[in-house]
């Protein structure tokens, strides 16, 4: 079964590619190109796929889940200007694709035992936008 | 690969009667979705499309392309329509979320590919709520 967990932080950000010129930059992500930066809400969902233990109920312990996603995630994430303080997106530009990839990255190593594997991550950027990510396939 | 979702909305009105059936078996069938000169929603449709990952971009589809397609295609029909009397598609068939959805699909498929020539992005799904307590998801591939 999957079991899902929602938390919140809030970054700055700013989408460039420093090969490009400041026209191309702007035709390719607009207003987000602005080289000041400016910020988001993220909601994260992260799914974990797993079989309840029989003797707890739970596939996972939530607060263990609670505490694997505030340490990895947010700790590093919330109220951070993502291209300065959050590697790796000093070179690796903070769309909301790559910020899913980069949380997949971050939470695998810690949600791949038997119990509560990492199956998928959402990143919301705004309501209207979000982002899936299941990995790569095998 | 990576799964992109935009949330749209518009707003039209609808009214559920199903031309093979009596007055009596449609008020029966659709209840108030019956009643004969409509009502209406606001509703949400999500937009997902699949891709790998633009190298130049770091984007899986450009947004501002998704958006132009689905406003011209689907919330420009939609938006503030009596879907039964100003889409065509629902002269024949029943507004129902479940054919809106199935419209919406095939007015994305038919218009991809002048929008995105390439083997990406391609659409995977659209889903549509009708009220925030009733949702109708279709795949492309289940749309010809």
């Amino acid at each position: 079964m999957l079991i899902t967990r929602k938390v919140e932080f809030s970054a700055s950000h700013v989408c460039r590619n420093p090969a490009l010129t400041e026209e191309e930059n702007r035709a390719l992500f607009g207003a987000a190109a602005n080289p000041h930066g400016h910020g988001h809400n993220y909601v994260l969902e992260v799914t974990l796929d797993g079989t309840p233990d029989p003797v707890t109920g739970m596939v996972l312990d939530l607060k263990v889940l609670k505490d694997i996603l505030n340490r990895e995630v947010v700790e590093a994430y919330d109220h951070r200007f993502l291209n300065y303080e959050v590697p790796p997106f000093d070179r690796v530009i903070p769309t909301p694709e790559n910020i899913a990839i980069d949380i997949w990255n971050r939470l695998r190593p810690h949600l791949s035992g038997a119990r509560g594997r990492l199956y998928g991550v959402r990143v919301y950027e705004t309501p209207d936008l979000y982002v899936d990510y299941f990995g790569e396939a095998p | 690969m990576i799964r992109v979702t935009r949330r749209y909305r518009f707003s039209a009105s609808h009214r559920l009667h199903a031309a093979g059936l009596g007055e009596a078996e449609n008020r029966e069938l659709y209840g108030k979705c019956n009643s004969p000169f409509g009502h209406g929603h606001n509703y949400e449709i999500e937009v997902s499309v699949r891709g790998p990952l633009e190298e130049r971009s770091g984007r899986a589809v450009d947004l501002e392309l998704l958006d132009g397609l689905v406003r011209r295609q689907v919330l420009e029909a939609f938006e503030h329509r009596n879907l039964n009397e100003e889409v065509p598609a629902f002269r024949a068939a029943v507004p129902t979320s479940e054919n809106l959805a199935r419209e919406a699909v095939r007015r994305l498929k038919q218009n991809w590919t002048a929008v995105f020539p390439a083997e990406w992005p391609r659409l995977e799904k659209v889903s549509i709520a009708e009220t925030s307590r009733n949702t109708f998801e279709v795949s492309a591939h289940e749309i010809e």
